[in-house]
């Protein structure tokens, strides 16, 4: 037993040590800059708990005066969802075939396929709002559209990663049989995909949900306006009265696509 | 013996009632929304005149401000790297809490509404209600997406908590360690690399977030979108989306690389 | 008739995996290639319908030169023959019947390959052909519902429906036990003599192959260096094929394969 007290024992070895302790060093640091330099009042910072509490309480309890109008809309928010999530599924179909490296049809297709997928994934639902709405003017048009853009990307990269995960063998099949090019797809590919296809589809749909409450914030419809006008009107309780409605619906969003989901795969 | 000569392919749904009932009704709501929606034609038609302008104001992008395009997104930089540090520091706890296997049932369904709560709400409504509360500034940024983080963390760490081997944690204990320390000893190493993993992941996306949360007013480089936005200089906009974009890009890049190092 | 001459694959810049062949195959005949892992019986097999496509040399069928086919003569020319794959190769989540037509896809209009309304007459000889092989009452069942052997008939009846003139099978029982392989084994030989078809299969079970074949062809390196009935091939050729596997080896391999 006391030979052992001679045996030095340590979790790590010396360089593990230095490497852990040298981005433990890194990290500390990078966060110490962002305190030090980042441009806040600190007394508004320890004055926070009270203001939220403050505020919170002039929410309570929520006032359902207006709850109709609140519904009305919900529902338009959710047509936006919807009407928008539709179009963007049947655009991002030839987005992901020419972006997918087994189906594009040359080079070019391919960078022109990723090009798309990309400008539209980078940019924010948030943004492309802000672009809509300065073209199209405030309303349910510009968020549909901005919906729809952000979308395709998210549609079209999923997709096209699908499909480039099929098995090949059945297309050696139906090429053997002599089907030309669209009846291979239709047959070799599309059955193959369409799991990846509806499963991704109603993916977007919970995610479009989500985003389409807030486009009203910058003026492209849905519930998001009335939000915005009770918050500059500082209705409070009926702040809280919008929050709980969204609640609801991303709850209930949340809900039919996971039945959906079930149903469907 | 005669030969089938007619054959259809079996329809998805059975019951043709219920078929033909499906597809009236989805017809019924794409047609009735479609043409229900209240939309502005008039103002719609304009666009293409509109975006005319809009795009050939915006071209060339304009760096010409590029002071005012690097203080923001420093401060969109430092607003993600304060929230993900706060927002990982409170979602362990959160996380714990809301694991099934290792929390009493109260302690749980706290823990568990605490991050659906977090996770129901866009950030930027949150963001709004935050800007009131504390005012305009990369504070009310820094908040939100803490709250962002802490709907994604807690629930991802939750669920891979729910996952780890209970065999070790049964081990500690009949070795008579106290609670604190089967948590370092037996859960905490189970779940290190996804934590890690997850704070990288979650700084990329904090930051994607920031650009968006500025442009209600939570700070950062989408509040100096938004004024450009405002004040019709396009071209300065369209800079600051091409940063954004290429920020973006890269940061997503970085954090892959990461990751993949890592696993 | 097919005529295989002077048949050359190169595949980058390698050595040539098919060297300078030669090979005629006439009549209803069942003939099996055999030859170790390697030697080239399935590039040689997908050259024919150019599935690879050869370096140099001709392939004609019945008169038509199948190497100098451009895109669309070649779907055309893809129809004549017919392929059954080692691994099946059927759309998993299609039904058998859908399977079994895409045989067709090279004749019947696009319109009627995607709303799956399929000539009258396709319909019957699909019906005929899948109660010939004991698959009819699983029509509308989903291919990947189907056992190992159910699913190679599927394959087999989707290859007849093209109305070949000529039938490969590339391994057809590799991926089969040894009773439903030799199910397989007995209906492709009784097709082609009910058919008038010639039928090429390549095997790598030489105890199958000798009971069902009416002749064999043995493939090393690239070229062929065997080539008569069954009952001509003695060990010392069979050495000679599967050259560097001892003898006692290579039956038990038969045995198990």
């Amino acid at each position: 037993m006391t030979q052992t007290l001679t045996h030095e024992w340590a979790r790590f070895t010396p360089v593990q040590r230095m490497k852990r302790y040298v981005a433990l060093m890194a990290v500390t640091l990078v966060v110490v800059w962002a305190l030090g330099s980042i441009d806040v009042i600190w007394e508004w910072v320890w004055d926070a708990p009270i203001q939220l509490v403050d505020l919170f309480a002039r929410m309570v309890p929520p006032d359902p005066t207006n709850l109709p109008s609140i519904l009305e809309a919900t529902w338009q928010t959710i047509n936006i969802a919807t009407i928008a999530t539709m179009i963007a599924v049947v655009l991002s179909l030839p987005v992901a075939y020419i972006s997918a490296q087994n189906t594009t049809p040359n080079v070019v297709c391919l960078w022109i396929g990723r090009f798309i997928l990309v400008s539209s994934r980078s940019v924010n639902t948030i943004i492309w709002a802000l672009l809509f709405v300065a073209i199209f003017g405030p309303g349910i048009i510009a968020g549909i559209i901005a919906i729809m853009f952000r979308s395709i990307g998210f549609l079209g990269k999923l997709l096209g990663e699908a499909i480039e995960e099929i098995d090949h063998a059945p297309i050696e099949a139906l090429e053997a049989c002599g089907a030309s090019r669209f009846k291979v797809v239709m047959y070799g590919i599309v059955p193959q995909v369409m799991p990846a296809f509806f499963a991704i589809s109603i993916l977007r749909w919970d995610i479009n949900l989500r985003e389409s409450t807030v486009l009203g914030l910058v003026g492209a419809g849905g519930i998001g306006i009335i939000l915005q006008g009770a918050i500059d009107t500082f209705q409070w309780q009926e702040v809280s009265m919008v929050l709980l409605t969204i609640l609801a619906l991303v709850i209930a969003g949340e809900v039919i696509s996971s039945t959906m989901r079930k149903k469907l795969l | 013996m005669t030969t089938q000569t007619v054959w259809r392919k079996p329809p998805f749904i059975k019951s043709p009632a219920v078929r033909w009932v499906f597809y009236i009704a989805v017809a019924a709501y794409v047609i009735g929304t479609i043409a229900t929606l209240p939309i502005d034609w008039e103002r719609t038609a304009q666009g293409l005149t509109r975006a005319q302008r809009i795009f050939s104001g915006a071209f060339p992008p304009s760096f010409e401000r590029s002071g005012l395009l690097i203080s923001g997104f420093m401060e969109s930089l430092k607003i993600a790297i304060l929230a993900t540090t706060l927002g990982m520091i409170l979602s362990v706890p959160l996380a714990f809490m809301a694991a099934r296997n290792i929390s009493p049932k109260p302690v749980y369904l706290l823990g568990r509404g605490t991050f659906i709560l977090a996770r129901s709400f866009h950030p930027v409504i949150v963001a709004i209600i935050f800007v009131k509360a504390v005012g305009f500034g990369p504070l009310a940024g820094a908040l939100t997406l803490t709250v962002y983080s802490i709907g994604f963390v807690a629930k991802l760490l939750a669920e891979r908590i729910e996952e780890i081997d209970f065999g070790q944690v049964e081990a500690m204990r009949s070795v008579g360690a106290s609670f604190f320390s089967t948590m370092v000893y037996a859960i905490l190493p189970q779940i290190m690399p996804r934590l890690v993993g997850l704070g990288i992941y979650q700084l990329d996306s904090n930051l994607r977030a920031s650009a968006v949360v500025g442009i209600v007013g939570a700070g950062g480089i989408g509040a100096t979108l938004a004024n450009a936005f405002g004040r019709y200089d396009y071209d300065f906009a369209l800079a600051i989306t091409m940063v954004i974009v290429g920020a973006i890009l890269i940061s997503e890049a970085v954090s892959g690389m990461i990751r993949k190092r890592m696993t | 008739m097919l005529e295989i001459k002077n048949l050359v694959k190169r595949y980058g810049k390698g050595a040539p995996v098919l060297k300078d062949l030669n090979l005629s195959v006439e009549g209803e005949q069942l003939m099996s290639i055999i030859g170790s892992s390697g030697a080239g019986k399935s590039t040689l097999l997908r050259c024919v319908n150019r599935l690879v496509e050869p370096t140099s040399g001709s392939i004609t069928l019945n008169g038509t030169d199948f190497t100098t086919l451009g895109p669309k003569e070649l779907r055309r020319a893809r129809r004549r023959v017919g392929m059954v794959f080692q691994s099946f190769n059927l759309v998993d989540r299609l039904s058998v019947m859908e399977n079994v037509q895409s045989g067709r896809l090279g004749y019947i209009s696009t319109w009627a390959a995607v709303t799956r309304r399929y000539p009258a007459e396709d319909i019957e000889r699909a019906f005929e052909l899948m109660e010939r092989v004991g698959i009819a009452q699983y029509a509308d069942k989903r291919a990947d519902e189907l056992s190992g052997g159910e699913r190679q008939r599927v394959g087999v009846v989707r290859a007849l429906m093209q109305r070949p003139e000529i039938l490969l099978a590339d391994e057809p029982t590799a991926s089969l036990d040894p009773k439903t392989s030799e199910q397989i084994m007995s209906l492709l030989r009784d097709l082609a003599r009910e058919l008038n078809l010639p039928v090429i299969i390549n095997i790598h079970n030489v105890t199958e192959a000798k009971e069902y074949s009416d002749r064999i062809v043995g493939m090393r390196y690239g070229r062929i260096i065997f080539d008569d009935k069954p009952a001509a091939l003695d060990a010392a050729q069979m050495d000679e094929i599967y050259a560097g596997t001892p003898s006692e080896d290579r039956q038990e391999m038969g045995a198990i394969a």
